[in-house]
């Protein structure tokens, strides 16, 4: 465990290479065969959010090297038994590039990596590599500290509503990295979780937020991928941030911005790298520096100070100043976990399961 | 409120004596109608109609891979079904198949994790009996409050799979998670002595499926040569004369349910087992509710319920060949299934009963 830990933080930072190549060079000339790239989805292609987004980046490889490569996507693949299947038909039908987009498909993608060791894999937010698997994600993170200053600006009730997904490391980072900025421009406001076990869907997104809004809430953030909490904050007058892409045109008065997910930069470069046979495994998470998430629009509601602050604070994540948990944190407990000077590392990032403080309620263990 | 309603209306008529032919040649039927009416929906979307029957229902078997992955996907639809099928036979409407599913996953995945890397040979007997230990257990629940409260097993049977999920939720999320997993949910993987074996290399075929089809055989023996079989099918054809036969409704109930959890437990561990090794949040794609079709496809003979798991578990295949092949939108194979049922549905009512058009002014009663 402890060596897997090693390697992997190590690979985290090893990460750079693969972002710092993010660039539209032309296809090598010489590639005479098309270069099959196969997608693997877990939500429909029409969610609005995280399964839309990677669609976006498959379409990217397609303008990017036209005739030269061809995509295939797979859409709604449940995270059991079938996406073994679905992999390895893709592998046995030719595709030399293969992306799996949700964490459930971690195992099945080393599985059938196994047996196709000359296809390269590509598996978003997991944590095992091997030769021909290399993990990516991105540091959404740091779009939530700027939803985050923006929230603690806008509310007037002080409270705002959270609708999580699953309590994963991924989702408690985007709760914490949130809240923790929140509180930095608004010491009094607090953040209410609601877990609604789905990644999609609208229905019970939609409850939740309007619970939440009952609750007091008057900013709505989400970690789930349909735009039923950004209608629903429109319907009831309150504020949302939308999740993975933009959402305005489902509440336009009331969608703050979003933070959308970008990967048509990463998409792009490793197809190339396969072009040109320079692809090689590891581990990229990127952040808004290597352009693997972005903001939305900001709603024209903000104030000319909130938004001078959101855009400094963005350009000071991007050149490296500000880091999303700087020291002094402190968890639910009052207890320290990063002393001031201090950032938290990326295996504390990866692997977190604590509230920090202003938070309310328990984390589900 | 009463109006008058003229002209001509259609009803529906019983017919006398329906033929037997009929009655199994209506799956065969349906299929034929789906394929033609499926080929003019292709051909709308602009693709060769034999092309697309052809990823959809021939090239996934093409294989020995594809047989065997064929199997392994009709493996947990056929054992649900043939559970259901029992309590279906004696009008028990058990509808949670998939939360005694997962019951049976999540009791038979404990004793794995607590076994540990033991590579003793009673974990995995050890594992089939928890498994079908669990389903049964949760499927006791419906039938406690069936015949002590007389509580619908319809809606306790289907709000426990929630509970199920829910359950395994919690468990991955928290105690059974598994400790070098940057606590993400999902449990250790299974040592390897706690696998089923596979069946052939290079595939994925596990025991399961030669078990999965002992028990269909047992299940039609069972239906068809022994007194409980007979009993199930006196209860659930005319009650009445099951009361005056002075067979016991209330340990039908019983033994149908426990049968049925049993045998979906049984599904559940095969799959955490078998094709994936681990305990996770998602164990079935609603395996425990596409069996209630498979059953009424099968028509409640464990037999037909055989011919109709694989022949959905082909149409799921088909539905993952046409989206790599064709590009063709996961909805169109969404369409194609619903069209199946559609057609399904419509010849055997149109089987069992004749349309009279009554041509006649009649007061009718209206609400």
């Amino acid at each position: 465990m402890k060596t897997s830990l090693i390697k992997h933080i190590a690979l985290c930072f090893g990460a750079a290479i693969t972002a710092a190549g993010f660039s539209l060079a032309a296809p090598g000339a010489a590639q005479a065969e098309t270069l099959k790239v196969g997608f693997v989805y877990v939500g429909p292609v029409g969610d609005h959010g995280w399964t839309y987004r990677h669609d976006v980046g498959r379409k990217a490889i397609d303008k990017a090297f036209g005739d030269k490569v061809k995509t295939t996507l797979v859409e709604s693949v449940k995270e059991g038994a079938d996406a073994e299947r679905v992999i390895r038909q893709l592998a046995a039908s030719g595709h030399k590039l293969i992306f799996t987009t949700s964490f459930g498909f971690m195992n099945p993608t080393l599985k059938v990596a196994k047996s196709f060791p000359d296809v390269r894999f590509e598996h978003a937010t997991g944590y095992k590599q091997s030769a021909n698997v290399a993990t990516y994600g991105a540091r959404f993170y740091e779009g939530r500290h700027i939803a985050g200053l923006i929230a603690g600006k806008m509310t007037k009730s002080n409270v705002i509503g959270y609708i999580g997904s699953f309590p994963i490391p991924e989702v408690v980072r985007g709760i914490n990295a949130f809240t923790l900025a929140l509180r930095q421009v608004n010491a009094k406001a607090t953040v209410k979780v609601v877990w609604v076990n789905t990644w999609y869907d609208p229905g019970k997104e939609g409850a939740a937020a309007k619970a939440l809004i009952d609750q007091g809430a008057d900013v709505i953030l989400q970690h789930t991928d349909s735009p039923a909490a950004v209608q629903a904050a429109q319907e009831r007058g309150v504020w949302a941030v939308g999740q993975a892409s933009d959402m305005t045109h489902f509440g336009p008065r009331s969608h703050l911005t979003a933070i959308v997910d970008v990967w048509d930069g990463y998409y792009v470069a490793r197809a190339k790298a396969v072009m040109d046979g320079t692809w090689k495994s590891g581990d990229t998470w990127g952040g808004l520096k290597q352009g693997m998430l972005a903001m939305a629009p900001y709603n024209t509601a903000i104030p000319a100070d909130v938004r001078a602050m959101a855009e400094k604070a963005q350009a000071d994540i991007m050149a490296g100043t500000l880091h999303a948990f700087a020291g002094p944190i402190r968890d639910q407990m009052g207890v320290e976990k990063v002393s001031a000077g201090k950032n938290l590392d990326d295996g504390a990032l990866l692997s977190m399961n604590w509230y920090v403080e202003g938070v309310q309620g328990k984390l589900p263990k | 409120m009463m109006r008058v309603e003229s002209g001509v209306r259609p009803r529906l008529e019983a017919r006398i004596g329906t033929s037997r032919t009929m009655v199994y040649l209506t799956p065969v039927l349906a299929v034929i109608l789906t394929m033609a009416c499926g080929s003019i929906l292709f051909a709308a979307l602009g693709h060769h109609p034999p092309a697309v029957l052809s990823a959809f229902f021939i090239q996934p078997i093409s294989s020995v891979y594809g047989l065997a992955e064929l199997t392994v996907k009709a493996t947990p639809l056929v054992l649900c079904a043939i559970g259901l099928s029992f309590g279906f036979r004696a009008n028990v409407w058990n509808i949670g198949a998939e939360g005694q599913l997962t019951l049976g996953a999540i009791a038979g995945g404990g004793v794995a994790l607590w076994a540990g890397d033991d590579a003793a040979a009673w974990v995995l007997p050890a594992m089939i009996l928890a498994g079908l230990l669990g389903g049964a257990a949760w499927a006791a629940i419906p039938a406690f409050l069936k015949t002590r409260f007389n509580a619908n097993e319809i809606l306790t049977s289907l709000m426990l799979t929630y509970v199920a999920i829910l359950l395994l939720s919690y468990l991955v999320h928290g105690p059974w998670k598994d400790p070098d997993g940057y606590s993400f949910p999902q449990s250790r993987m299974f040592a390897d002595s706690a696998l089923l074996p596979l069946l052939s290399t290079g595939t994925r075929l596990h025991l399961g499926a030669p078990i999965t089809l002992f028990l269909a055989l047992g299940a039609w023996w069972v239906m068809a040569r022994m007194f409980i079989g007979f009993q199930i099918k006196v209860v659930g054809l005319t009650p009445a004369a099951a009361g005056l036969a002075g067979f016991s409704v209330k340990r039908l109930i019983w033994v149908t349910l426990l049968t049925g959890g049993a045998l979906s437990g049984l599904a559940g561990l095969f799959e955490v087992a078998g094709p994936i090794g681990q305990l996770q949040p998602t164990i079935s794609p609603g395996y425990g509710f596409t069996a209630i079709i498979v059953a009424f496809l099968g028509r409640l003979h464990p037999l037909g319920i055989l011919v109709a798991g694989l022949f959905i578990a082909l149409s799921y295949l088909g539905g993952e060949t046409v989206q790599i092949q064709l590009g063709l939108p996961l909805a169109v194979s969404g369409v194609f299934q619903g069209m199946l049922l559609f057609f399904l549905l419509a010849s055997d009512v149109l089987v069992r009963y004749r349309i009279r058009w009554d041509r006649a002014a009649l007061p009718q009663e209206a609400g």
